[in-house]
């Protein structure tokens, strides 16, 4: 007797066509509701402004380290020092971490700048263009970011003082930590039992 | 009916309104932003409740005056507020406490000039209003969302003094409501061979980070809801993006934008930063999903165990894999453990309330938690993990947290185990 009410409960719950969605009651859920406008070209172009390492994304445009020098103390130095060396937590060190070796599990106290952990290049312009400077986001021109990445960069020696960076530098430099990274192995084929 | 009897009482609301203006009126000033907020000394009970007729309902409700759990460190535009959570029961954290992790401060939005843009490698590139969001088919749903960096602190510089919102505070719990990401995905016909998406955010910063297609296709979400309610500001007022079980930095909040793409597009946050050392000059990146893990939320510091007898140690167990299959206590530093009992129901990706009944002989011990998950995980312990990532390691501090407790009834953090 005890099995009856599961086994009705089983058949009504046969009966009804359940959608994936268990709670789902209504019509049939459609491919498309027709929500939403189109969006015009302009309109994605006016915040379409990150940039792959492949560069696609990066304006016209060109700075040297001896252009950006002046604005990098402007507008990066009061966070970042006067010689990059950063207010961490908050404001990162960009300059100055130990080239040659990559030993950052040996200990976290071992400075991770531009040069020795940044794995694109276009990811500073990318950064820059975003986000900095702090206090005024977006004030930079495309030549000033140019500027600043190219002076940061070549303070870290990836690139000779003399460099104009533009579209097509900027994508070509190859950073010293890009081989360094891997892709999340965490899981792998045990299921994610082991400590990784 | 039409007038409103002034009371004393709306004079005192009209006062109290005119200081909070006051305060609105000072929120440049910087000094006022670094004072950490007074506790407000509660009103005078009095002898007898029940022989007093008590306060009249108000529009919005606030906390007794006997309890004040606060968010700390404030102040900061570029930092996190952890949550309190040795003040909290259950596995929900309140709205106004949820941990807060910012880079360029708290945008106010106006949800009304505010919309999702999807473009990319799609059919038919499309903005949402808020309105058009809300129109969709809703999905609600509890999850838990962790800062990568969650525990860096105790990690690197571990204090007996640490309290679990010191510990583990950048870790909430919420209800969420909004839209599957999926279903967007249909609405703009998201092409076969976009791999991952950008997913951006409205904030002074455009925070951005790189997604799985397939995890927009699986279980994220675009919430404007949480615990009922219009998401908080802090939390991404009026969108965010929800991603189970992914570290928190992912969680992008004032969603402005998802750009369907083939590859990783490597923002800042998931090169320079959000990226974790290794051992063998390597550094793991898109380590998005969160390790199993549990904290014991009482007896925790700054708690005292008044003497001998009947403790509750309870606490929160979760993992970014899926569910929380079971969690071990140990009352004697690790040497046996013995299974806790699960007080809420055991959620893929949301975390679960644990109680394990000790009685205490008054002797001094360390007591800790260790979290399984339905991968079959087990939470390890520092060592372990170290010895897995290298001292160096930064990110995903999931190792098993220890309270040690001294004779006296002093509880205080052991983070080495």
């Amino acid at each position: 007797m005890k099995r009856l009410p599961i086994l009705t409960a089983a058949l009504i719950l046969a009966a009804c066509k359940i959608d994936a969605r268990n709670d789902y009651l209504g019509d049939k859920e459609p491919q498309r509701f027709d929500l939403g406008r189109a969006a015009s070209t302009a309109q994605v172009a006016a915040v379409d402004i990150d940039v792959a390492p492949s560069g696609a994304g990066l304006p016209a445009g060109s700075g040297t380290a001896a252009q950006g020098a002046p604005l990098y103390a402007t507008n990066c130095a009061s966070c970042h020092g006067a010689n990059g060396e950063g207010k961490p937590p908050a404001y990162p060190q960009l300059i100055g971490g130990p080239k040659g070796t990559f030993d950052f599990a040996s200990d976290f106290k071992i400075p991770r700048t531009v040069g020795n952990y940044w794995p694109y290049a276009t990811t500073l312009f990318d950064y820059i263009r975003r986000a900095m400077p702090l206090a005024a986001p977006g004030s930079l021109t495309p030549d000033q970011t140019y500027a600043v990445t190219a002076y940061l960069l070549s303070r870290e020696g990836i690139i000779p003082d003399g460099t104009s960076l533009d579209a097509k530098s900027l994508a070509a430099i190859q950073m010293p930590a890009r081989s360094h990274f891997v892709a999340d192995d965490r899981r792998g084929s045990t299921g994610g039992k082991n400590v990784r | 009916m039409n007038d409103t009897p002034i009371t004393r009482r709306t004079l005192i609301a009209g006062a109290a309104a005119a200081a909070g203006g006051a305060l609105i009126a000072n929120i440049g000033d910087a000094d006022a932003q670094q004072k950490p907020t007074a506790p407000i000394p509660p009103p005078a009970a009095p002898v007898d409740p029940t022989k007093v007729p008590g306060g009249p309902t108000t529009a919005v409700g606030t906390r007794s005056s006997f309890v004040n759990p606060q968010r700390a460190p404030v102040g900061e535009i570029t930092g996190t507020s952890y949550a309190p959570l040795q003040d909290l029961t259950g596995t929900i954290t309140p709205s106004d406490l949820h941990f807060t992790r910012i880079h360029a401060g708290v945008p106010a939005i106006d949800p009304a000039k505010h919309t999702l843009l999807i473009h990319g490698l799609v059919d038919r590139p499309m903005e949402f209003t808020i309105a058009d969001l809300k129109r969709f088919p809703a999905v609600t749903r509890t999850y838990f969302i962790e800062c990568a960096g969650n525990g860096r602190a105790a990690y690197r510089t571990p204090k007996p003094q640490m309290t679990p919102q010191q510990v583990d505070g950048m870790f909430s719990t919420s209800e969420w409501t909004g839209v599957l990401v999926s279903t967007l995905f249909r609405e703009v016909g998201v092409h076969s061979d976009a791999k991952w998406f950008l997913a951006e955010g409205g904030d002074a910063c455009l925070m951005a980070r790189s997604v799985p297609v397939s995890k927009g296709r699986d279980d994220a979400l675009v919430a404007y809801a949480q615990n009922g309610e219009a998401i908080r500001p802090e939390q991404g007022f009026p969108i965010r993006l929800v991603l189970p079980g992914y570290e928190g930095n992912t969680n992008v909040k004032w969603l402005r934008r998802l750009k369907l793409g083939t590859e990783q597009f490597m923002t800042r946050w998931e090169t320079s930063k959000y990226t974790d050392p290794l051992p063998g000059g390597k550094v793991r990146m898109f380590s998005l999903e969160m390790d199993a893990k549990s904290l014991i939320t009482s007896p925790a510091y700054p708690e005292k165990l008044t003497g001998p007898g009947w403790w509750p140690i309870t606490g929160l167990a979760w993992s970014g894999r899926g569910r929380i299959t079971r969690v071990d206590v140990s009352v004697n530093g690790g040497e046996s453990w013995a299974e806790a009992e699960l007080l809420t129901p055991l959620i893929s990706r949301a975390p679960v309330r644990f109680q394990y009944l000790w009685k205490w002989a008054g002797d001094e011990t360390m007591i800790m938690s260790r979290a399984v998950d339905d991968q079959g995980y087990v939470q390890p312990t520092m060592a372990q993990l170290k010895a897995a990532r290298g001292p160096g390691t930064d990110y995903h501090f999931n190792s098993i947290r220890a309270w040690r407790i001294a004779r006296d009834g002093t509880v205080t953090f052991e983070a080495a185990t």
